[in-house]
């Protein structure tokens, strides 16, 4: 680790991360909070960099969130998606990648459907990669911004106790959650249906609970996942109704609980599924305040990666330094 | 005619007659002459000096993919036959999933027309089971029997439909063949890009459990004691696999089985990074599967070892891990990886090597070669059991690189190959 490039040249997940570097990236997020919360919301740390967000699969807040990140430190920023553009003519990733870097680009977001694309690709460029989702495996810039969430909350991150809910299986978000709470000392617990988890989930260093109720009673915190529709259509459950009273979240198991829980949610949600309308509104919620910190969480990997020095991020703020 | 050959000075190795000793070998026309150390040197004979060098009945390979018919882009039976050569196998039988599947007796006659123009390794056809492998009606076993078939397979795929399995080591009987199964159950192994275990929960990557192909593996042997036909699994890859193979044949059922190369030297860690050339169907498994192969090797339950040399073009395999095509390159690599990880651990010594790359698949699958008694034909292996070469895939003779051992020091080269008497292969 070199003060030049804090966390190497890319961020394709937090297992490779070491607790000092995401702890890094949280504190560097600090500063850049405050810059969103402007009337005018731009510093020209990047100014002259440029940044392609390359996403192979819908998203809205993610892609948004990174844009702003983006715009926010004065980067210039062009979107690719996977419709309306080459690769719906069938150009190989890579091809669609070596293509961009010709363009002398700076720095790829790339969102994709299938696990390791973010890896395939920084291999293969020489500009820096920042995933932001690649199929099953992580989703390292959420994990990040619910780890800020969770320390803006307890001022603490370790010795916390956090229950990842739902379909842990697909989730990338549940993985970047399990590597980077691990990481920062937390205890880390899984719910939800055993055809939804991965068969290997006692090797992942977590606890796992069959029964939402335990989970409740034993959590600081709970994240709780998307159920993806098509989890029903493929038979992994047999209803959104039955997973709904066994596995969602309500206000009567919430007050049943021996403490307050805070809640997060990666979104979309899907109301009346995973959670209930009480619960995501309710006074414990900070599915909101997770999205503020997602801004600033990118404003602070775009940073880093850029060659940002860490204690140059208040001036950076200011307007002075950077890179 | 051609000339003679005469191997001088090895230590000949043959487990079909209980032979290791220092002789020479007199090849000539096409079957072996004489073994002995003073069998003399007939005039106008090619010599090879294989001092230090172990002379063999030449590597049978039962199981490889040429890709002629289809994409002669990425094999063709030539360059698959040399490649074959090159890695010390005088025979190999190719599988029947080319494009058109090899399922009638004018395609098995195109790749014995293939195989014989090439002058390299001989390639005998393996025909499909059912007609272009959909798992529905049979395939004409006898007339592609006749055109040359030394088996039946639907490899690359399961044969799903029970009945249509015990309708086809029913039907073999008939025609003294093997019936060869890829063992996948297909629903479990749907979507699979690996192994099932803590590392694809790490990667994000859908797994293939134990069970896809244990669950096939004891249905085939089941399936072979109620027919009482011959029935050949493909590519075991499991410790569970081996317990039920050991199961049927301590009840004479006639099941037999093949192991690959990379499943007794890779495990599914191979995968992490996402490196698509560590991708295969069936996948790299666990340190405890590779270590009980090894042991199966051993002791016979598992009877031979076969490369499923499986060709890629380059782009195909650069490219997203789960959308990569399943299957490395095995024949010029073969023989290493086996003294690498069964010989230079001490598990199996040299002449047990030759029986499981030799003897043993021409005896089960009734392929001419496995042996050097005199009168047989001479086909011939020469290696150096101690040579260390480091894997650079541009200088395979196969069209494909796509091989998880590149850059990796092994140890065991073929120095030479004949087949039907005539040297085919020499090392540089």
């Amino acid at each position: 680790m070199t003060a030049a490039a804090p966390l190497g040249k890319d961020l394709l997940g937090l297992e490779p991360l070491s607790g000092e570097q995401i702890s890094l990236i949280l504190d560097t997020a600090e500063p850049f909070k405050e810059i969103s919360e402007r009337a005018i919301k731009k510093v020209p740390t990047l100014r002259g960099s440029t940044v392609v967000n390359l996403f192979f699969e819908n998203s809205t807040r993610t892609r948004i969130s990174f844009e702003f990140a983006e715009k926010r430190l004065s980067a210039d920023t062009v979107n690719v998606s996977s419709s309306g553009s080459s690769v719906s003519k069938g150009e190989t990733l890579v091809d669609t990648a070596r293509n961009l870097e010709a363009m002398r680009i700076d720095m790829v977001v790339i969102r994709h459907g299938s696990s390791g694309a973010a890896k395939f690709l920084a291999g293969r460029i020489e500009s820096n990669v920042i995933n932001a989702g690649d199929g099953m495996h992580e989703h390292p810039t959420q994990g990040l911004l619910d780890l800020l969430t969770l320390r803006d909350h307890f001022k603490r991150i370790e010795g916390l106790r956090v229950c990842i809910c739902g379909d842990v299986l697909h989730s990338r978000v549940a993985r970047s959650n399990i590597w980077g709470l691990r990481k920062l000392g937390a205890e880390v617990a899984v719910c939800g249906p055993r055809s939804l988890m991965p068969n290997a989930i006692d090797e992942m260093g977590v606890t796992v609970f069959s029964r939402i109720e335990e989970a409740i009673e034993w959590a600081d915190a709970l994240n709780i996942l998307r159920l993806q529709l098509e989890r029903m259509t493929a038979g992994y459950i047999p209803s959104l109704r039955e997973y709904n009273r066994v596995f969602g979240v309500t206000r009567e198991r919430l007050e049943r609980a021996p403490r307050d829980v805070l809640i997060l949610h990666p979104g979309p949600m899907n109301r009346g599924v995973e959670i209930d309308s009480d619960v995501a509104d309710g006074p414990h919620s900070v599915i909101l305040p997770q999205v503020t910190n997602g801004v600033a969480v990118r404003m602070a990997v775009l940073y880093l990666l850029s060659g940002g020095r860490p204690e140059l991020a208040e001036s950076a703020k200011a307007g002075k330094g950077g890179a | 005619m051609t000339r003679p050959v005469l191997l001088t000075g090895g230590r000949v190795l043959d487990p079909s007659q209980q032979m290791d000793s220092v002789a020479d070998v007199l090849l000539v026309d096409d079957t072996v002459a004489a073994i002995g150390r003073d069998i003399g040197r007939p005039d106008d004979a090619q010599t090879v000096d294989c001092a230090g060098l172990i002379v063999s009945p030449g590597f049978i390979d039962v199981h490889c993919h040429l890709r002629e018919p289809g994409r002669a882009d990425v094999e063709t039976i030539a360059s698959g036959a040399r490649a074959a050569a090159a890695g010390g196998f005088t025979a190999v039988c190719a599988m029947p999933n080319t494009d058109p599947v090899i399922d009638n007796p004018a395609a098995v006659g195109f790749v014995v027309r293939q195989g014989l123009r090439a002058g390299a390794a001989r390639v005998y056809p393996i025909g499909a089971i059912s007609v272009g492998q959909r798992g529905e009606a049979l395939a004409e076993f006898g007339e592609m029997v006749d055109a040359g078939a030394i088996g039946v397979s639907d490899d690359g795929k399961p044969v799903v439909s029970a009945q249509l399995m015990r309708t086809a080591l029913e039907y073999a009987r008939t025609f003294q063949i093997p019936v060869i199964d890829h063992c996948e159950e297909p629903t479990l192994a749907a979507g699979g890009a690996m192994n099932e275990g803590i590392v694809s929960a790490r990667l994000g990557l859908k797994g293939i459990p134990d069970e896809a192909e244990e669950i096939m593996a004891i249905r085939d042997i089941l399936l072979a004691r109620l027919t009482r036909g011959h029935v050949h699994l493909a590519h075991m890859s499991t410790k569970g696999s081996v317990e039920l193979i050991r199961w049927g044949k301590d009840r004479g059922i006639n099941v037999t089985a093949e192991v690959c190369p990379h499943h007794l030297s890779l495990t599914e860690e191979a995968v992490e990074g996402y490196d698509t050339n560590a991708k295969m169907n069936p996948p790299l498994r666990t340190a405890e599967d590779v270590e009980t192969l090894r042991q199966a090797v051993r002791d016979g339950t598992i009877d031979l070892v076969a490369t499923d040399h499986a060709p890629h073009h380059y782009d195909e395999k650069e490219r997203e891990f789960q959308n990569a095509p399943n299957g490395i390159v095995g024949l010029e690599t073969a023989l290493s990886v086996v003294v690498d990880s069964l010989v230079v651990p001490g598990h199996i010594d040299f002449g047990t090597l030759v029986d499981r790359m030799s003897c043993s698949p021409a005896r089960l699958f009734g392929l001419p070669g496995g042996t050097l008694r005199v009168g047989s034909p001479a086909d011939v292996t020469v290696f150096d059991p101690a040579r260390r070469w480091t894997v650079d895939p541009d200088l395979f003779l196969s069209k494909g690189r796509n091989t998880p051992y590149a850059g990796m020091t092994l140890t065991g080269r073929t120095i030479c190959t004949v087949v039907a008497g005539q040297v085919v292969y020499t090392l540089n």
